[in-house]
């Protein structure tokens, strides 16, 4: 019976398992239908999951809980992994006649995600991430070809599994203390453990194994590099999906497993969003390598986001999920722009984007609408986003509990400024310098079309109509947490 | 559907409908452009007539749902207060829609943006909820910056593009947590100004929460109307602007900080008010005086006027630190008068500049004999901007000055000195050095043709209809002021019953004098 409630992670895993088989007696040029199979199927799998959603309950002694918040994060991810899949599909001479196998792998890092948003316990956290990194290692060094690429791949495999090194230790240090791994059992023992060391060293290293994750300070150093060096599919991937697992994680561990030692260390917290934020919009504005320049601004973004955790309230936690939807339409939009105007994967510079409105209009007006949205401008998704997550830091501030936030409001402002600065440089050099007299013109399949449209019209709507997803996050988080 | 609605529907129903004219059908886009901002004003002209002055509370209200959970309304309503600034911004828009004729490069990109633009600007008028406030300035400021970086004009373009984008975005930023902050600290759970006034009626703020939160907005909105120290961005980014952005972000963007003040910072944290508008009063000096010596050193015509406009906006903070009836009264009217000003000289200085770029003061004499026209115009902007009777801003300066005169003598008394003395050195010095004088050939071409100079003879002829009527504008505007100030103070003010009738007895006045002024400005030409 407890498998039903596993249904959707079962039928991602089938997928990726089915693709697998077929893509061994598939001829090369049945590759990229084979990629647009696995896609339609994905989406069949989306429809169901909006259309008939799963029930909720708990599975495996309370291991795995499917609850409204991992239900939501389910949709989430599957919707990722349809608009990774189409991805691939329209990027296909980036990855070769090895495709399906990619698709596979983001299949299983999708699954990995799925239970992610479902762990409720110790185990099936670090199992769940151990599966969606083990993915990543393979999609960032996809480009076998391509030295960067594999330098980014070591560099994630080393650094990657130095933090899963130190968050299985943490995990230890936990169980040490507190006797159980599940979330619930050490939330009922917490009370008694906040001045234990052990238990506190434990809980640290995990956060911070977290913090590897989602990228913030100063956890961060892989991410310039890896963005940069990863083929442009797995860098949309990374930034716009798996930094939401991490943040799934992280909501779970600090509201599920420990709220009052992290009621403790807000402190903490803000003071490593604010850093984040700085750091990843200080680091951006010289930047002149495109994939780069997102790189460090997705270090940002993730310090917003860790802004709205650290608020510690339930209007943080609905502006993070609403940050990570609205994150997801502009990213993914931002990067086929990316790979729509370059021909040439190992050159991502801002310079070759000039005069590209002449070159195709759809692809600087979808790519300007998702930095647009990504600076935080209204009327777009973006801004509804940090908006209410600057909500919540205020709301935080001004309630009775919390001291005075001003200082992260400032920085957060500091730091929407001069997001401005860089995003807006990369839309001047779109919309003013003319084009490279070598530069291709720009052909579009017609699903890269579909799918700009697509992103396009969810930042638009997400930011001009944000009402309903509002209350529809605002349902899920009703009852989630303290 | 409430005509509010009708006025911010048009221009944003004609972007959509630009999206879908062909590349190079320049004069279609035109056409629709020009047709929804008439519609607008055609609507806006409509509120304003049927608009009935004794009512208190707002008129023409409607409120839509938007982000229920949330408590954010599309909540549209005019009073006395907005009414006013309403037309003026329906005015500029349609102007500068009119003279956009200058543009000849990617014009379908370039209206769409300004009718974002012009709707934005009506939007931020016409809403009565906090966040739409807020989004319907950001949505016509965008386009700013990116209309200045493409279709601007000289070397520096880039660079005041961006200082122009980076400190606008600081101030309205500081806006947003301002108005987060009033919104969690109401808890009303909505954004709905009124639902919020009243909220705080019966439960005010603790006076150290009023503080704060009204600093962080006096200094928001403050760096978004160009208060002296953040003033440096404006006439750099002006003189770089395409003529229309130009007209349109120094008319009417720009009051988008002024109203806020008037509008929510004022009644909503009147303890608050108390102790930080002294300093404004003292930093409008700084507009007044400072920005006033800078602009007499300008050699070119557009920096000249882009420092006395933010020299003019000394008047409308001296006006709101008085923080008494007349005071606002007269800020209100300073808003209007400068709104229209700023546009008939931004169109006049950006026509001359489209010929000869780079015209500087003294270069070239005569203008008056050479194109007489702009020239004309000209010079009843300049006058109309040192304060000259007839023009509508003497009305509101001097209200100002009646309103700041018993609260802050001392500095009204340099303000005076700053405001009649050195703007007419360096207005009446910029009449001698370019209009009057032996004319240099130049090869300058006039206006010609009664539709090209319409949009500007519309500016003009409302500067000086409502610079001899300015009871047309004032109507309603009392039970909006009294909404504004603390219940005791109106109280007082009640009791002086003198001063509130004398009011309309001081413009009466103003009339008779006119037609002698009037007079002798047609002798000086």
């Amino acid at each position: 019976m407890e498998l039903t409630l596993i249904l959707p992670e079962i039928a991602v895993v089938v997928i990726g398992v089915i693709l697998l088989l077929i893509d061994l007696w598939a001829p090369p040029e049945g590759k990229r239908p084979l990629i647009a199979a696995a896609a339609v199927v994905a989406g069949l799998v989306c429809i169901c999951l909006f259309v008939f959603p799963p029930a909720l309950g708990e599975a495996f002694g309370g291991m795995f809980v499917m609850d409204a918040l991992a239900l939501f994060m389910k949709q989430f991810f599957m919707a990722g992994a349809v608009l990774m899949l189409l991805f691939c599909y329209v990027a296909y001479d980036r990855l070769g006649g090895r495709v399906s196998e990619y698709g596979v792998l983001v299949l299983f890092a999708v699954a990995g995600m799925m239970f992610a948003s479902s762990s409720n316990h110790f185990a099936l956290f670090f199992v769940s991430i151990e599966l969606i990194t083990v993915s990543f290692y393979v999609l960032v060094g996809f480009r076998r070809e391509s030295v960067m690429s594999l330098e980014a791949g070591i560099k994630y495999l080393i650094l990657s599994a130095f933090a899963s090194a130190v968050m299985v230790y943490g995990i230890a240090l936990v169980y040490g203390s507190a006797a159980t791994l599940s979330f619930d059992g050490i939330a009922a023992v917490e009370g008694g453990l906040t001045d234990n060391a052990v238990f506190l060293v434990g809980l640290l290293l995990v956060t911070a194994g977290l913090g590897f994750k989602i990228a913030v300070f100063p956890f961060q150093m892989w991410v310039p590099d890896v963005y940069q060096g990863a083929p442009v599919t797995t860098t949309a991937f990374l930034a716009a999906v798996s930094k939401a697992a991490g943040f799934i994680l992280l909501i779970r561990l600090v509201f599920t497993a420990a709220p009052e030692t992290f009621r403790q260390w807000q402190p903490l917290l803000m003071i490593i969003a604010g850093a984040t934020i700085l750091y990843g919009n200080l680091c951006a504005i010289p930047q002149r390598n495109l994939k780069r320049l997102l790189g460090y601004s997705s270090i940002a973004h993730a310090g917003y986001m860790l802004m709205g955790v650290s608020a510690m309230n339930a209007a943080g936690r609905v502006g993070v999920l609403f940050y990570l939807v609205a994150y997801m339409f502009a990213v993914m939009g931002v990067f086929m722009a990316l790979y729509l105007a370059h021909g040439n994967p190992e050159k991502d510079d801002i310079e070759s984007l000039g005069g590209l409105h002449l070159r195709s209009p759809l692809v600087a007006f979808s790519m300007t609408i998702g930095l647009v949205s990504l600076a935080g401008i209204p009327p777009l998704a973006g801004f509804v986003g940090k908006f209410l997550l600057i909500e919540a830091v205020v709301r935080d501030g001004m309630s009775a509990t919390g001291g005075g936030h001003a200082w992260l409001v400032a920085v957060a402002v500091i730091g929407i400024l001069m997001s401005i600065y860089y995003y807006l440089a990369v839309v001047r050099s779109m919309y003013r310098n003319a084009p490279d007299a070598r530069a291709k013109p720009v052909s579009i399949h017609v699903i890269g079309r579909i799918y700009l449209y697509l992103c396009i019209a969810g930042v638009v709507i997400f930011g001009i109509l944000p009402g309903g997803l509002v209350s529809w996050i605002k349902g899920v988080m009703t009852g989630f947490g303290s | 559907m409430s005509p509010l609605l009708q006025i911010i529907g048009w221009p944003f129903l004609g972007m959509l409908l630009l999206f879908f004219v062909p590349r190079g059908r320049a004069r279609i886009v035109r056409g629709v452009s020009v047709f929804t901002v008439f519609m607008s004003l055609v609507t806006a002209l409509y509120v304003f007539i049927r608009f009935s002055p004794g009512q208190a509370g707002f008129q023409f209200e409607q409120t839509l749902d938007w982000i229920p959970a949330l408590g954010v309304s599309l909540h549209v309503g005019v009073d006395g207060l907005n009414l006013g600034l309403l037309v003026m911004a329906a005015l500029v828009a349609f102007a500068s829609v009119c003279i956009s004729r200058e543009v000849k490069t990617r014009e379908k990109e370039f209206y769409i943006l300004l009718l974002m633009m012009t709707g934005g600007a009506y939007g931020m008028f016409a809403v009565l909820d906090l966040l739409f406030f807020y989004v319907f300035h950001e949505l016509a400021l965008v386009p700013t910056f990116i209309m200045i970086g493409v279709w601007g004009r000289g070397e520096r373009r880039v660079y005041a593009a961006y200082k122009m984008a980076v400190y606008l975005s600081l101030g309205a930023l500081l806006v947003l947590v301002g108005f987060i902050a009033i919104y969690v600290a109401a808890g009303a759970e909505s954004f709905d100004i009124p639902v919020i006034a009243e909220r705080l009626q019966s439960a005010p703020l603790s006076e150290s929460t009023q503080s704060w939160i009204f600093a962080v907005l006096m200094f928001g909105f403050g760096i978004l109307v160009a208060l002296w120290p953040f003033h440096t961005w404006a006439p750099q980014g002006y003189a770089s602007a395409p003529t229309p952005v130009a007209m349109l972000h120094a008319g009417v963007l720009k009051k988008f900080g002024l109203y806020g003040l008037i509008s929510i910072a004022l009644p909503l944290m009147p303890a608050g008010a108390r102790e930080w508008l002294p300093v404004l009063a003292w930093l409008c000096v700084g507009n007044l005086l400072y920005c006033g010596l800078v602009a007499m050193r300008q050699k070119d015509l557009n920096l000249l006027i882009g420092n006395s406009s933010v020299a003019h906006m000394g008047f409308v903070f001296l006006g709101i630190a008085s923080y008494q009836f007349l005071g606002i009264t007269g800020a209100i009217v300073v808003m209007i008068a400068h709104g229209l000003l700023a546009a008939l000289s931004f169109g006049l200085s950006g026509h001359l500049y489209n010929q000869k770029p780079g015209l500087r003061i003294g270069e070239h004499t005569g203008l008056l004999k050479e194109v007489p026209f702009v020239g004309t115009a000209l010079i009843m902007a300049m006058l109309a901007g040192c304060g000259v009777p007839g023009f509508l801003n003497f009305v509101g300066e001097l209200l100002v000055f009646f309103g700041a005169w018993g609260v802050v003598p001392w500095i009204t008394v340099v303000c005076v000195w700053a405001a009649l003395v050195v703007g007419a050195v360096y207005m009446l010095r910029a009449i001698r050095y370019m209009l009057h004088g032996t004319a240099s050939n130049s090869g300058l071409n006039d206006i010609n043709g009664a539709w090209l100079r319409m949009p500007y003879a519309l500016l003009l002829g409302c500067l000086l209809l409502l610079g001899v009527y300015p009871g047309l504008l004032l109507r309603g505007i009392k039970p909006a002021v009294d909404n504004i100030l603390p219940a005791s103070d109106v109280a007082q003010v009640m009791n002086r019953g003198e001063v509130v009738d004398a009011m309309p007895i001081t413009v009466g006045t103003e009339e008779s004098g006119l037609s002698e002024m009037e007079g002798s400005e047609n002798d000086s030409k």
